[in-house]
């Protein structure tokens, strides 16, 4: 419990540090930047390009815009969040899936392994850019009865293609982690793949499963905010990043509050992630005493 | 065909095995060649031998964790296979191997669950076993927190949860200290004689063959074969007295002698315990 709070103490202090940097660089570096032989190096330090930091939470605070009944910025924001945290949640689960179920195959098919492993690393150099609206387009065509096809689904599925291949290299490596020892030993017990599976890999995969988890999560999320920028879709951060930075001429501090909300998304990843292994301490014993 | 089918009183009957490796590249060790063997049901039998003459090889042949490159092996008078499948024996290894995730009363229940022993039963036969190998304060512990030979223990009851006709076990009370080593000596010649069960035992240490088994089996060295098969025959009743007495010496010089056949100097890899 005391690491828990050294952590988070520690956490708060490097965003204090961060923030004492950019108002001291502000305060102390030359209006124009720095550039050297035409290239720029450091920012420029007006209010355009750097707002001081109260001036972004102050902003935070006031309504979005000037028509009446203007919600604040960080309620607008903070819904949007959770909205596209949601998004980022139903990607990382289709995912996980995914990831999960390719490992299996490549573990118990060692043909599978070598014919599958080198698309899924081909998979992951597509750009996201090009794919987005690629799906979107696709998406537009699916309507089965009353079900029909809408925009956010389109970044869940780009959002699970991201975070399928952290989940899939993670599971593969742990599924295939027990020594010979332990498989011999299930052959002995005449086990057969399936008990093997459930009494041996699957928990030796913990360790392996959790930092995959992590990695799936934030690719999750990267995944979400990207496509929500790309393809426009409504209600998501993505959308208000591009929004508010359209107004930066006129309101720079107003950017920074979705940039924020997207930073706190991938801390709550990471947390519910660090959470879940708080859970299963017997299957970390071995990173444990490591 | 002409082979006569092996009879069932013999818990272990391997005939004319051989094992060869390829090394890659055309190269291949023999790990054993032409490798015979009978050990009666009940029997306790010691592999001893330099390091390197297929002990390991041949038990895990038995255990059908391998297969032969020639000849037969049959347990209880099915194939090492069907056998492996029908549950006919028991095995311990020199690590442990015990899952980390599982308590000790858990690892030692490990069979039994894969074989959906009902609860009940399951628990009783775990306490029954965890009382034999002295660990029943450990019940709860978890690997990482036992020394290594307490975690070996646990793996020794693990290879008795289900009372198995035939042990089969390599090197296990080699991470022992000494006297822990006798003490579960004793125990196991007593489960064995208890129970029945036959054992193929592997060991590097000449006294503790002696002082175990019927029958040792002395091997060599590339290619493995078996070079002698001492009869110890010293009796059903094995007390510590047994270490002091003149036929025990006399059948740990007979090993001894046998191992030595061809050199002055002990056999590298042989520990003269
Ligand atoms: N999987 C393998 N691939 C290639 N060679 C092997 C393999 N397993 C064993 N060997 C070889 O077979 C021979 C016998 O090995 P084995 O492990 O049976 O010896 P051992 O008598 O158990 O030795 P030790 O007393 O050191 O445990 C050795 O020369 C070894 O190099
Ligand atoms: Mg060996």
């Amino acid at each position: 419990m005391m690491r828990l709070w050294r952590r988070l103490g520690l956490g708060a202090l490097s965003i204090v540090l961060l923030a004492l940097l950019w108002e001291a660089y502000k305060a102390v570096g030359p209006a124009g930047g720095v550039d050297m032989a035409g290239l720029q190096l450091l920012p420029r330090t007006t209010d355009l390009a750097m707002p001081h930091i109260a001036d972004m939470v102050i902003r935070a605070l006031e309504p979005v815009n000037s028509s009446a009944g203007s919600a604040p910025v960080w309620i607008a924001v903070l819904l949007a969040g959770v909205s596209s945290l949601g998004t980022a949640s139903v990607g990382l689960l289709i995912g996980s899936v995914i990831g999960v179920l390719l490992a299996l195959l490549m573990q118990r098919f060692r043909l599978a392994e070598s014919a599958v492993l080198p698309w899924l690393v081909l998979s992951q150099t597509v750009p996201l850019i090009a794919l987005a609206p690629l799906i979107v387009s696709w998406g537009g065509r699916v309507q089965i009865g009353a079900f029909e096809w809408e925009r956010w689904m389109s970044v869940a599925v780009i959002a699970a293609y991201l975070a399928f291949f952290p989940m899939a290299v993670g599971a593969l490596r742990g599924l295939q982690s027990p020594d010979a020892i332990h498989t011999e030993l299930m052959r002995s017990y005449a086990a057969g793949w399936w008990k093997s599976l459930l009494y041996l890999r699957l928990p030796a995969s913990v360790p392996f499963l959790l930092p995959a988890l992590r990695l799936g999560a934030a690719s999750a999320i990267i995944g979400t905010v990207v496509a929500e920028v790309s393809t426009g879709a409504k209600g998501g951060i993505g959308r208000l990043i591009i929004e508010y930075a359209q107004s930066g001429s006129s309101d720079p501090a107003k950017a920074y509050a979705p940039i924020a909300v997207a930073v706190v998304m991938g801390l709550i990843a990471a947390g519910v992630v660090a959470a879940l292994g708080l859970l299963l301490p017997r299957y970390r014993r071995n990173e444990i005493s490591a | 065909m002409s082979i006569p089918a092996p009879s069932s009183a013999s818990a272990v009957d391997v005939r004319g095995v051989s094992r060869v490796f390829r090394t890659g590249k055309g190269q291949s060790v023999t790990a054993l060649d032409d490798v015979s063997l009978t050990v009666a049901a009940g029997q306790f039998v010691s592999l001893i031998g330099p390091s390197g003459c297929g002990k390991s090889t041949l038990l895990r042949l038995i255990a059908d964790l391998d297969t032969p490159t020639g000849g037969e092996i049959h347990v209880f008078g099915k194939t090492a296979r069907q056998a492996r499948l029908n549950q006919a024996y028991g095995i311990a290894f020199q690590s442990a191997g015990l899952l980390p995730w599982r308590t000790v009363a858990a690892n030692i229940e490990l069979p039994l669950h894969l074989h959906n022993v009902p609860r009940a039963r399951r628990a009783e036969r775990v306490r029954e076993l965890i009382e034999l190998v002295g660990l029943a304060d450990f019940a709860a512990s978890f690997p990482d927190q036992l020394s290594g030979g307490m975690q070996q223990r646990v793996a020794i009851a693990r290879s008795l949860a289900e009372s198995p006709g035939l042990l089969l076990m390599d090197e296990p009370f080699g991470a022992l200290d000494e006297m822990t080593r006798e003490r579960m000596q004793a125990e196991l010649v007593r489960i064995s004689a208890e129970t029945g069960a036959a054992v193929v035992f592997v060991t590097h240490s000449i006294p503790e063959a002696v002082f175990l088994s019927d029958r040792v089996v002395v091997m060599s060295p590339r290619p493995g074969r078996i070079r002698a098969i001492v009869d110890v025959s010293l009796g059903e009743v094995r007390g510590e007295l047994l270490r002091e007495e003149a036929g025990f010496f006399a059948a740990v010089t007979e090993v001894r002698e046998a191992l030595h056949l061809d050199q002055a100097a002990p056999a590298r890899g042989m520990d003269l315990r």
